[in-house]
C-alpha cells in the first residue's frame, strides 16, 4: 500500500515500477531486475494494472478488453476463452451476461470490475493498482474493497496499491507505506501503523479515528 | 435543358467519368499521403506548425492560380490531368492531414495509458487502439476534402485536363445555361452521392463503438 496525499510521490513511485516514467537516478527491481535491464514490453505483459478512470478501450467489448494481454501474448483461442470466463466470474460478472457488452454499457462499479478483470488477465504475477477504486460511490467501493480482499487471499499475488484513504490501506494493505512529499517516511504493517508514536503516522491514525467517532458514543 | 441534356448523355457520361476519375486519383493520394502525415504529426508535435502551416499556405492560394503556376514545371506541367491531381491532392491534404491529427490527439488519456501499460508496442497502439477510435473523424476530415475537390476539380478544365468543368467553361463562352448547368448539375449530384455515401461510413464507424 502507497499511502499518502496527492503529490507525494506515489503513482511515480508506481510508474517507475512498469517503466511508464523512468528514474533519473537509482534503480528499480522487478524480481531482482533492474526494470532498465527487462525488456520493457516483456516486463510490462508480466504486471497487471488497473487505474482509477479505468481506462478501459471504449470500441472493445467487456470480452475483446480482458482478453487484451493474453492476445498479445498469442495464447491459443480456446485458452484465451477459458480465461475470460473464469477471470470475469472471479470479479462477479458473469460472462454470459457481460461479455458482449461494450465499457460504455456498464455502471461504474462493473468498469472497474472489467479494468481488474483485465489487469488479471494473463495471470501476471505482479499488480499495480492506482487508486482502483476512488471514482466509486461509497457503497460500491466497500463492496468491491471487499471483493478484492477475498480474491487477493486467494491468488496471493504481488499488489502494490495506490490510494490516499487511509481506511483503505488499513484494509487491504500487509503493508502501509507513507509517502511524503516525494520521500518514503516509512513501512508499516497496519498493526504498527495504528499504534506508533511517530507524528505523521498519527496525523493519519488520527483523521481515521475522527472518522470512527460516532460509534464510540 | 433537358434536350440539351438527352442530345448530350454520352459526352456528360464521358466527362463525368472523367472526372471521377481526377477526383478518385487525387482523393487516393491525399489519403495515403495525408493520413501517415498526420499519424507522423501525433508523433512530432514539433513538426505541427510547420506541416500544417504549409498546408495553409496552399489553401489560401486560388485554385486557377495553383493550376496556371504549376504548368511550366518540367515533370508535372507535360500532361494536363498529372497537372491537375497534383495540384487537388494538395488541396485535399490539409483536413485531412488535420483530422487524423485531431482525432488520435483525441483519444483519452487514461486509454492510451492503460495501454502502454499493457504491454502494446507503438504499432499495436496506433493499429488496436488510436486508428479505430479516430476512424470516424478522419473519415470526417475525407469527406469535407473530398466534397471540395469534386467542385475544385471543374477548373482543371481550364488547363485541358478534362471532366465536367469542360461544360462550364464552354457554356460560360457560349453565354449559355443548359451547356453550364450539363457539367453543374452531374458535379453537384457527384459530390452529394459522396458526401451521403461517407457521411453513412462515418455514421457506421461511431456506432461500432458507440
Amino acid at each position: 500500500m502507497l499511502l499518502g496525499p496527492s503529490g507525494s510521490g506515489k503513482t511515480t513511485t508506481l510508474k517507475l515500477i512498469n517503466g511508464l516514467l523512468t528514474a533519473s537516478a537509482g534503480r528499480v527491481l522487478v524480481e531482482g531486475r533492474s526494470v532498465a535491464e527487462w525488456d520493457i514490453t516483456e516486463l510490462r505483459r508480466h504486471i497487471g494494472y488497473a487505474i482509477q478512470e479505468v481506462g478501459l478501450f471504449p470500441h472493445y467489448t467487456v470480452e475483446k478488453n480482458v482478453a487484451l494481454v493474453p492476445r498479445l501474448e498469442r495464447w491459443p483461442e480456446e485458452k484465451i476463452h477459458k480465461r475470460v470466463q473464469e477471470v470475469l466470474q472471479m470479479v462477479g460478472l458473469p460472462a454470459a451476461e457481460f461479455a458482449s457488452r461494450y465499457p460504455d454499457e456498464l455502471s461504474g462499479g462493473q468498469r472497474q470490475r472489467v479494468g481488474l478483470a483485465r489487469a488479471l488477465g494473463a495471470d501476471p504475477p505482479i499488480l499495480l493498482m492506482d487508486e482502483p477504486f476512488g471514482a466509486l460511490d461509497p457503497l460500491t467501493r466497500a463492496e468491491l474493497q471487499k471483493e478484492f480482499k477475498r480474491l487477493q487471499q486467494r491468488l496471493r499475488k504481488t499488489v502494490v496499491f495506490v490510494t490516499h484513504d487511509v481506511s483503505e490501506a488499513l484494509l487491504l494493505g500487509n503493508r502501509i507505506a507513507l509517502m511524503e512529499s516525494g520521500s518514503l517516511h516509512g513501512v508499516y504493517t497496519p498493526q504498527e501503523f495504528v499504534t506508533k508514536p511517530d507524528a505523521l503516522v498519527r496525523r493519519y491514525v488520527e483523521a481515521f479515528q475522527a472518522t470512527q467517532h460516532i460509534f464510540q458514543t | 435543358m433537358l434536350e440539351f441534356f438527352a442530345a448530350h448523355k454520352r459526352e456528360i457520361a464521358t466527362l463525368t467519368g472523367e472526372h471521377l476519375w481526377l477526383v478518385g486519383i487525387s482523393m487516393l493520394l491525399a489519403i495515403a499521403v495525408g493520413i501517415p502525415l498526420g499519424i507522423l504529426l501525433t508523433r512530432r508535435p514539433g513538426w505541427k506548425t510547420a506541416v500544417l502551416g504549409s498546408n495553409s499556405v496552399i489553401q489560401t492560394i486560388p485554385g486557377l492560380a495553383l493550376f496556371g503556376l504549376l504548368l511550366p514545371l518540367p515533370w508535372l506541367g507535360a500532361r494536363a490531368d498529372r497537372l491537375a491531381i497534383f495540384a487537388l491532392t494538395l488541396y485535399a491534404l490539409l483536413p485531412i492531414i488535420q483530422n487524423t491529427y485531431v482525432g488520435i490527439s483525441g483519444v483519452a488519456a487514461p486509454v492510451r495509458e492503460a495501454a502502454v501499460a499493457m504491454g502494446l508496442t507503438n504499432r499495436q497502439l496506433l493499429w488496436q487502439v488510436e486508428l479505430p477510435l479516430a476512424a470516424n473523424v478522419i473519415v470526417a476530415g475525407v469527406r469535407v476534402a473530398t466534397v471540395f475537390v469534386i467542385g475544385l476539380a471543374t477548373i482543371a478544365a481550364a488547363i485541358g485536363a478534362g471532366g465536367l468543368g469542360e461544360f462550364i467553361f464552354r457554356g460560360l463562352a457560349m453565354v449559355n445555361n443548359d451547356v453550364i448547368l450539363a457539367g453543374a448539375i452531374p458535379a453537384a449530384l457527384m459530390a452529394l452521392i459522396a458526401d451521403g455515401m461517407l457521411a453513412l461510413l462515418q455514421r457506421r464507424l461511431t456506432r461500432a463503438h458507440h
